[in-house]
């Protein structure tokens, strides 16, 4: 790993837990505390992460039913200890990994990051966890590996809405090689500082900043490393509207709706859109990744 | 030893006398009730939703939930509206006196629906120009307010008088518009979904149930 990525949010731009639960009666206060270190790439604006309920009470995990409340609802039922990760393919060392060893050798860090879902929403989450390349090096992957595979649990008798056949279970997303290793690609543990909850991928998930929401992919039971560009599930049930790259890209519309523009979950009923930016705002980092390649194609 | 045809003959007309006598004690409830406080009994949803909007008992977003409550209401009062004529001509229960309240409240409905969207949702006029033109869900959607908007406008007595048989045709333009409106909430769900499935089914039954007396009729 060539160089591993500095935040340019820090713990100033969390709002911190003391501020939110006196929201309500310290608002005028609270703005003047917390609009003091925005750095972020829209900027004159001062980026402020979402509360803790706007994280954990909105959210799209299907495997727990369709309504952005249902995970928060049903989540609950997940028993996440014993938990292990197998991965396979094309690595050094396949097998199953279990989370609390994986956990011992990895580093947390904090890592407050822009999260845009493809139905035109966002959130500023801030995540807890380590670079995905870490992990992928404690397996050892070998040269012939182009692509990583992911794979969420399926376990329908606690995940409610895997009952449903709309989707062919288990939910599987997938990566580019160089897209894994990146940096700024991390799996999360956390949030806030706290053990990740279920509604929000329990207890590891990806993020991949730069890209939709749903390339995210949340419980991860298994990662593959193969030299096959995966199928990944949004794309296998409508591949004219969800690619396998999912790139957050303003000039590229979703056939359906536009993706110039995006809402931040939180404001309230007159919270205005605000326009979405290319890669989500990590440009500088990832454009690099996609040099040559046409967009509207490799969507 | 029982004779079978006239067993089946007096049950028969049980049914029908008992039919008509539950059909009647509505029918007598129905007259005696009268509409405005319907009106103001089902335009109560309204303060109601923005209230909870308010104070977050629409979720974290409320916008959305927001245009999709008063969307799915929308769906509802067109569908009772539908069943209006089904259930005079099946059941001899007639409720015609409430019709034109049911489509009023349904246009009503569309009209916040689409107030919330323009106003609170995109609020941007070019991107709400593009959507419209581009976006089949929102043309479709957009397609079936237009044709709403006749009807809401000769909704009066005068117009019904004024414009006789042609009156009635028009407002067969009530069916276009349920069909697009569930056509309009099938399409943006991301999977297949049971709910707006649900509405186009019930819709597309309610419409199949006038077709039979027709063919009947052209045969007499």
């Amino acid at each position: 790993m060539a160089y591993r990525w500095t935040n340019t949010l820090t713990r100033k731009d969390a709002t911190p837990e003391a501020l939110f639960l006196n929201r309500r009666q310290l608002m005028a206060g609270a703005a003047a505390g917390v609009a003091l270190a925005g750095t972020g790439a829209r900027a004159e604006e001062v980026l402020e992460p979402n509360s803790w309920e706007d994280i954990t009470e909105y959210n799209n995990f299907y495997e727990f039913g369709t309504g952005k409340s249902d995970p928060a609802t049903y989540a609950s039922a997940l028993t996440t200890e014993p938990w292990s990760v197998t991965i396979d393919g094309l690595v050094d060392r396949p097998g199953e990994y279990d989370f609390e060893d994986i956990m011992a050798e990895m580093t947390v860090e904090e890592r407050i990051y822009r999260f845009r879902c493809v139905e035109a929403w966002s959130m500023v989450i801030p995540w807890n966890g380590f670079e995905l390349a870490d992990l992928l090096g404690m397996a050892g992957v070998q040269e012939q590996a182009k692509y990583v595979r992911f794979e969420t649990l399926y376990r329908p008798e606690e995940m409610r809405g895997q009952s449903s056949r709309f989707i062919d279970w288990p939910y599987v997303e997938g990566l580019r090689l160089d897209e894994a290793l990146h940096p700024l690609t991390i799996m999360a543990t956390g949030i806030y500082g706290r053990t990740i909850p279920n509604q929000n991928g329990a207890p590891i998930r990806l993020v991949v900043p730069w890209k939709y929401g749903f390339k995210s992919i949340k419980s991860i039971v298994k990662i593959t490393l193969t030299d096959e560009q995966p199928i990944n599930t949004w794309q296998a049930l409508q591949a004219n509207e969800y690619g396998f790259y999912a790139n957050v890209n303003p000039e590229v519309d979703h056939p359906r709706w536009s993706q110039a523009t995006e809402r931040q979950i939180g404001g309230g009923l007159f919270s205005k859109r605000i326009p979405t930016l290319k890669f989500n705002g990590y440009e500088e980092e990832v454009a690099s990744l996609y040099e040559g390649m046409d967009l509207t194609r490799f969507y | 030893m029982r004779n079978p045809a006239s067993d089946s003959e007096r049950s028969g007309a049980m049914t029908i006398a008992s039919k008509s006598t539950w059909a009647d004690r509505i029918n007598g409830f129905a007259r005696k009730v009268p509409t405005w406080p319907l009106y103001i009994l089902y335009l109560l949803p309204v303060p109601w939703l923005l209230y909870l909007a308010q104070t977050g008992g629409l979720g974290r977003e409320p916008i959305k939930a927001l245009e999709h409550e008063l969307g799915e209401i929308a769906l509802q009062l067109l569908i009772f509206g539908l069943c209006i004529t089904p259930l005079r001509r099946y059941l001899g229960i007639n409720l015609l006196k409430f019709r034109r309240m049911f489509g009023l409240l349904a246009f009503i409905y569309v009209t916040l629906h689409l107030l919330v969207w323009l106003v609170l949702d995109v609020g941007i006029l070019s991107q709400i120009w593009a959507d419209i033109l581009k976006r089949p869900y929102i043309t479709i959607g957009m397609v079936a307010f237009v044709l709403l908007l006749p009807l809401a406008v000769t909704s009066n007595t005068w117009s019904v008088r004024k414009l006789g048989p042609a009156w009635r045709t028009l407002h067969k333009l009530a069916y276009v518009a349920a069909i697009l409106g569930a056509v309009h909430y099938i399409m943006l769900t991301k999977v297949w979904a049971i709910e707006p499935l649900a509405y186009l089914a019930v819709i597309l039954g309610l419409l199949a149930l006038r077709v039979p007396k027709r063919r009947q009729k052209r045969v007499a």
